[in-house]
């Protein structure tokens, strides 16, 4: 019996569909159990953490800085809000979802292709010009892209097959908003496991060597350039991915929703959560999703005033991240990796 | 291989200029197969620079790089590795995040087929090419005698054993032919009598080319030797011969001269 089970989770595959397996149990548990508006939350907790998941993939394990995820996020918010746009004549949502991932892969491997000849703080600019470009270009086409109002996201009904699954198993009717979160979570994991076996196969190798040492790494036969492209494409079609789940949990495609702040919380989520650990991403992104809801709660309870509330709510996330950086530069998970680590030894 | 005795690596009138000062002139040099050259010289002589022409990192200004019979000055440095050219770095370079077993499996990478979709969707033919490359490189670092340290860190490591670990990922990709840096650079007497022995049983499986300050490590491991100075190549033979040119002994002995020159002109 122990054998079987050993030799299971020695397969690296047997292993991530486990926890993916797990993590889709623990899905349906929460999001049975709490109400539409918390359902909300948790589907932006989803496409952050899709998002975040590619971005500790570049960063952490690639060492490429990206300052524009947001911009990316965008261009797939904006494709699915696109193609969804007509009720009749909308595409299958998995279709649209995909679509948006690739239409932002392209466009992500061309400014990858770019970035590869940066280096450091350079392609952290050049990203930057992108977070800031992007919202631009959604208010100035008007016509199509919607301006400065951006265009509503029509959510497709709910299909008749999922609505029964679900009944079936959790004897409960699927309101839009769980469908959403259910949408997101399932994205999540699928990407999950994916970036976790690229992450233990020859490419995620490949990328750690490049990002210790690029020069031993080309001695030892790796197409730099190729390689640090293949990061930011596989990196930008994460973010597509959140963003086409953003479109479907916030029902809109809008300029304002894509400002740096959303490049800049996605950073400091996969920085706080550990770089280069998807868990730490997810951490990230549980903790830029509920923080302020429950800081903002703590000070409403304390007494303050609406308003001192909300703004309780960015000084604590940003006391939380300068903590981090001082006590545990490696962020949550990496630290508790080096304490393990120190333990067996 | 049967090819391997009739071809090898050859640097034929390499010049390289930087900014108008001639790093290296004329220099020509070849490896035969199964044959340790030595590279040597005083300091500033253009040893780093012809390792670098070698390793591809400097394009030459003039002069022709061949492999086999093979010209290699169009190709980019990460090509080499698949031509079967082994290097390792002065500065060791070791992926400082990455484990020791993971450092040596970096250099079995031309080894490795398994491809991007292979590797995301997590293919049975990809894991089981992953357990293949770690036995690889964990059999390479027992017979390097640093197999104790395959889970470690390397910044964690004595500076000797992560000598070891450069170079077992160097070996590892199992090259035809082996560029050294400095490999005794930082190394204590018995740690580079072993290197000495490393290297000799080395050249039965491959061409090695050492470039190196050590005249001791020189003399007792190379074949050949060619010695540089000014960026020029002053003599070439077997160590017994190169060691009394007396081109050799005024370029090493010559610093007094050099000293002496100076305060005389200055006056």
């Amino acid at each position: 019996m122990t054998t079987f089970a050993q030799r299971l989770w020695s397969s690296t595959l047997a292993r991530h569909l486990l926890l993916a397996g797990l993590g889709l149990v623990a899905v349906a548990l929460v999001l049975e159990s709490t109400s539409a508006f918390r359902n909300g939350q948790f589907a932006v907790m989803a496409y952050m953490g899709i998002a975040a998941g590619g971005l500790t993939v570049l960063t952490g394990l690639n060492g490429q800085l990206s300052l524009g995820h947001g911009a990316f996020m965008a261009i797939g918010a904006y494709t699915t809000a696109l193609l969804l746009s007509d009720r009749d004549g909308a595409p299958p949502l998995l279709v649209a979802l995909l679509v948006a991932t690739v239409v932002t892969l392209v466009i992500g491997a061309g400014v990858g292709v770019a970035a590869a000849r940066l280096h450091g703080p350079y392609i952290a600019g050049a990203t930057l010009a992108l977070a800031i470009a992007v919202p631009g270009i959604a208010r100035y086409f008007q016509d199509t892209l919607g301006g400065e109002q951006g265009l509503t996201v029509v959510v497709p009904d709910i299909p008749g097959w999922f609505a029964d699954t679900a009944y079936f198993i959790t004897a409960n009717d699927v309101s839009t908003s769980k469908y959403v979160a259910y949408v997101g979570w399932i994205s999540l994991i699928v990407t999950y496991v994916l970036l976790a076996n690229l992450s233990r196969s020859r490419v995620g190798r490949t990328w750690r060597a490049v990002r210790d040492n690029d020069v031993a790494a080309e001695i030892a036969g790796i197409n730099l350039g190729r390689a640090r492209v293949l990061a930011f494409v596989v990196s930008t079609a994460c973010a597509g991915l959140a963003g086409a789940v953003l479109a479907l949990a916030v029902r809109l495609a809008a300029p304002s929703g894509f400002m740096l702040t959303l490049s800049l919380a996605l950073l400091s989520a996969v920085v706080l959560g550990g770089l280069g650990s998807l868990t730490g991403a997810l951490i990230g992104a549980a903790l830029l999703t509920f923080l302020p809801q429950v800081v903002t709660g703590v000070g409403l309870d304390a007494g303050l005033s609406d308003l001192q509330a909300a703004e309780l709510a960015p000084l604590v996330y940003g006391l939380t991240t300068i903590l981090v950086v001082i006590l545990a530069p490696a962020g949550i998970v990496g630290t508790a990796r080096i304490a393990w680590r120190r333990r067996r030894s | 291989m049967a090819d391997r005795t009739v071809s090898a690596f050859r640097m034929s009138a390499i010049s390289v200029n930087f900014g108008g000062i001639a790093a290296l002139d004329d220099v020509s040099l070849e490896v035969a197969p199964n044959q340790v050259l030595g590279v040597i010289g005083p300091n500033g002589a253009g040893k780093t620079t012809l390792f670098n022409v070698a390793c591809g990192f400097i394009q030459p200004d003039a002069g022709a790089l061949t492999w086999r019979d093979r010209e290699l000055r169009r190709l980019k440095p990460h090509q080499l590795a698949g031509l079967g050219i082994g290097r390792t770095l002065q500065g060791l370079g070791l992926f400082d995040r990455m484990t020791v077993l993971e450092n040596v499996v970096v250099g079995a990478d031309r080894h490795a087929r398994a491809g991007f979709f292979a590797g995301m969707l997590g293919l049975r033919r990809s894991a089981r090419e992953e357990h293949d490359l770690r036995e690889r490189a964990m059999a390479l670092l027992d017979e390097l005698g640093a197999a104790t340290y395959a889970g470690q860190l390397p910044p964690s490591l004595p500076y000797p054993v992560r000598k070891r670990v450069a170079l077992a990922r160097a070996l590892v990709s199992e090259p035809d032919l082996l560029l050294l840096d400095e490999p005794a650079a930082g190394l204590s007497g018995d740690d580079m009598a072993e290197l000495g022995e490393l290297i000799k049983g080395l050249s039965q499986r491959m061409s090695v080319m050492l470039v190196e300050h050590h005249m001791d490590l020189v003399m007792s491991v190379c074949d050949h030797i060619v010695v540089l100075d000014f960026g020029k190549n002053i003599a070439s033979g077997p160590p017994a011969q190169v060691k009394e040119d007396p081109a050799v002994l005024a370029a090493y002995l010559g610093d007094e001269v050099e000293h002496d020159r100076p305060a005389t002109t200055r006056s």
